[in-house]
């Protein structure tokens, strides 16, 4: 099912900070759509907002194109994956994944049908007499995504569905979403604060902050072309470096100082793992290596510019040790152009 | 060395917790067994020398006990089914509804834990005087059909219940009347129990309230029908030991079964305070 916000706004009664301000997007049908933000951003209230237990302050949301802002979540059809999984205690795996059809008034016989189909789906079958007590996290959140399903639902939820599991898990769970969710076609929305799981496994990814959609793309462009400094240094990690326009400019040649001057260029962003070591102090940037970091096979140097800036720099050959004074540069494609809001700046490379 | 001295003193000490409760009983039974002489001699008797197990039967023909007997299950069974219905539904309105002026209620209904039962006992009779209930069931059963403790018990379970599962319970297609029964009320199994077993042996055991508000042998109840081994010629004590000991018995059976549900039910209210 297609999802549309138009111009919803949430505030919860009784203050006035807004939650959710004026958002609009559109979720594609059959897509997989996270939804990506520090804690507080908005991205649990959004989902909220989707699954009809909470209605907006103001705006509309359409599931195809039907209005579905009054409906409540039953009405809606949705089925939801909490963070704590929510299953219900007293009841087996069986009579969880079958709860909401037998909610739903399906006869007893149809709904043992589906309740096996879909353990089968989400490979629970040998767990279906036990209670949710007896087992692991990663079983028991392929239960409720098991009971999510069950009645066939017009879109499907998931609020931090991976954060309670160990780290090995949360990796092979994560592979297991995106192929339930292939399988069964259904249109998920995904919330995470981890963006390594939200890259990963999503056709597309909201960024969230104060409850304004930051960029709403594809995940590669998310990280290749941020609409915004918040975005930017979101992702990724070591986090972006930023570089105030005029502490660079001198490294430039003049015609493209001139495009960036004429174009309002005030901030310029290089990821970590986009500069290359040059000879002496030639380079865009240079300074004193101050640490250098081996975990495994990432290295990162951190180097200290003149002006006690910070730039954490990772994938060089390291050929130098700390308190040397070391040069690096980056081509024209590896930046970022930021305006005084913070917003992207395009610019064209000159032949 | 110590840790023997110290299960010794713990020993000792529940030893003297147990014979405190059994020693009562013990009395009760053995007096049952006695002649009218033994039950009242000085010094006492601690063994009945005769074993007069016809004081049974004899206790049987001097009361309508079959009768007591019927009105005290009738009496316990109607006003425990009330009191589990209300409580349940209360606590689910003041534990998951939004409505105006909750925590005042709730805070006024707390506050009424304060005043003495017995303050109440004049005003109740005087109501049930004026609705004509005095010497039926309804004045047996009515005043005892809401208990405040038992809406805090299960409420307070209620509440520690994760939001989340009412949520998912909404998401499932689950209405609030069918949340509260197929999903708090399994979940609370214990704190309920533990509250219908209060409940039953409170009822069974009740005295002054059946006394007063019956007069009628064929409205008594069993604990209130034990006074009539009390006459103006004295109390025939080894008959009312019998009758008392036959009171007895199905609470203690009762408390036997339901033993391990009242003990979780009280250490989780202690626990989640």
């Amino acid at each position: 099912m297609k999802v549309r916000f138009e111009n919803v706004s949430m505030k919860y009664d009784g203050n006035d900070r807004t939650i959710l301000d004026d958002m609009s997007f559109d979720i594609q049908d059959h897509s997989l759509v996270s939804i990506l933000g520090p804690s507080g951003c908005g991205k649990s209230t959004t989902l909220m907002l989707i699954s009809g237990l909470l209605m907006p302050t103001d705006g509309k949301i359409f599931f195809g194109d039907t209005d579905v802002t009054k409906k409540d979540a039953n009405a809606r059809k949705v089925g939801m994956v909490f963070q704590n999984y929510a299953l219900y205690p007293h009841l087996s795996v069986i009579d969880n994944i079958m709860f909401p059809l037998k909610m739903a008034g399906v006869n007893k016989k149809k709904r043992k049908e589906r309740a096996l189909e879909l353990a089968e789906l989400v490979q629970i079958s040998e767990h279906l007499n036990k209670k949710p007590g007896q087992l692991s996290g990663g079983q028991q959140q392929r239960v409720a995504i098991a009971r999510a399903l069950s009645k066939e639902p017009s879109i499907l939820l998931m609020d931090e569905p991976l954060s309670n599991l160990d780290a090995k898990l949360r990796k092979g769970m994560r592979e297991e979403i995106r192929r339930i969710q292939k399988e069964t076609g259904v249109t998920t929305v995904f919330v995470t604060h981890d963006q390594e799981e939200a890259l990963s496994i999503s056709d597309k990814v909201m960024v969230l902050n104060e409850g304004l959609i930051q960029q709403h793309s594809g995940p590669q462009a998310l990280y290749d072309r941020p609409d915004n400094i918040f975005v930017a240094q979101f992702l990724g990690s070591p986090e972006i470096s930023t570089f105030d326009f005029d502490d660079l400019k001198a490294g430039f040649d003049s015609s493209l100082r001139d495009r960036l001057q004429s174009k309002d260029v005030k901030l310029i962003g290089i990821r970590p793992e986009s500069f290359t070591q040059v000879d002496g102090e030639s380079g865009l940037i240079t300074g004193v290596v101050d640490r250098i970091e081996i975990v495994g096979k990432e290295r990162t140097v951190r180097l200290k510019l003149d002006n006690e800036q910070i730039v954490d720099i990772t994938d060089v050959d390291i050929n130098f040790t700390e308190g040397d004074k070391v040069s690096f540069t980056t081509n024209f494609d590896a930046m970022h152009f930021f305006d005084g809001y913070g917003n992207r700046v395009v610019i064209k490379d000159a032949e | 060395m110590a840790s023997v001295s110290k299960k010794i003193i713990i020993y000792v000490l529940l030893g003297i917790g147990a014979l405190t409760m059994i020693i009562p009983f013990y009395w009760m039974i053995a007096t049952s067994l006695k002649t009218a002489g033994e039950a009242t001699a000085m010094p006492p008797i601690w063994w009945p020398v005769s074993m007069v197990f016809s004081n049974y039967v004899e206790a049987f023909q001097v009361a309508p006990f079959v009768r007591y007997l019927v009105n005290s299950v009738i009496v316990t069974a109607l006003s425990t089914l009330g009191e589990v219905l209300t409580a349940i539904l209360a606590a689910f309105a003041f534990a998951r509804l939004n409505f105006y002026g909750k925590d005042v209620l709730f805070a006024l209904l707390l506050a009424t834990m304060m005043v003495p039962g017995e303050l109440l006992i004049i005003p109740n009779f005087v109501t049930l005087a004026n609705l004509d209930w005095i010497n039926t069931y309804m004045a047996l059963i009515v005043p005892w059909l809401a208990s405040v403790l038992s809406v805090f018990i299960v409420k307070q379970r209620f509440e520690s219940i994760s939001d989340n599962l009412y949520y998912a319970a909404k998401i499932d297609g689950c209405s609030d009347f069918r949340f509260l029964w197929q999903v708090l009320v399994p979940l609370s199994r214990s704190s309920i129990i533990t509250m219908v077993v209060l409940k039953v042996i409170g009822s069974w055991n009740a005295f002054l309230w059946p006394l007063l508000v019956t007069n009628d042998t064929e409205m008594r109840t069993l604990p209130v029908g034990l006074q009539a081994f009390t006459t103006e010629a004295g109390t025939r004590f080894e008959l009312l030991m019998a009758a008392s000991t036959f009171v007895i018995v199905p609470m203690i059976v009762f408390y036997m079964i339901f033993q391990k549900y009242i003990i979780k039910g009280i250490a989780n209210t202690g626990t989640k305070g």
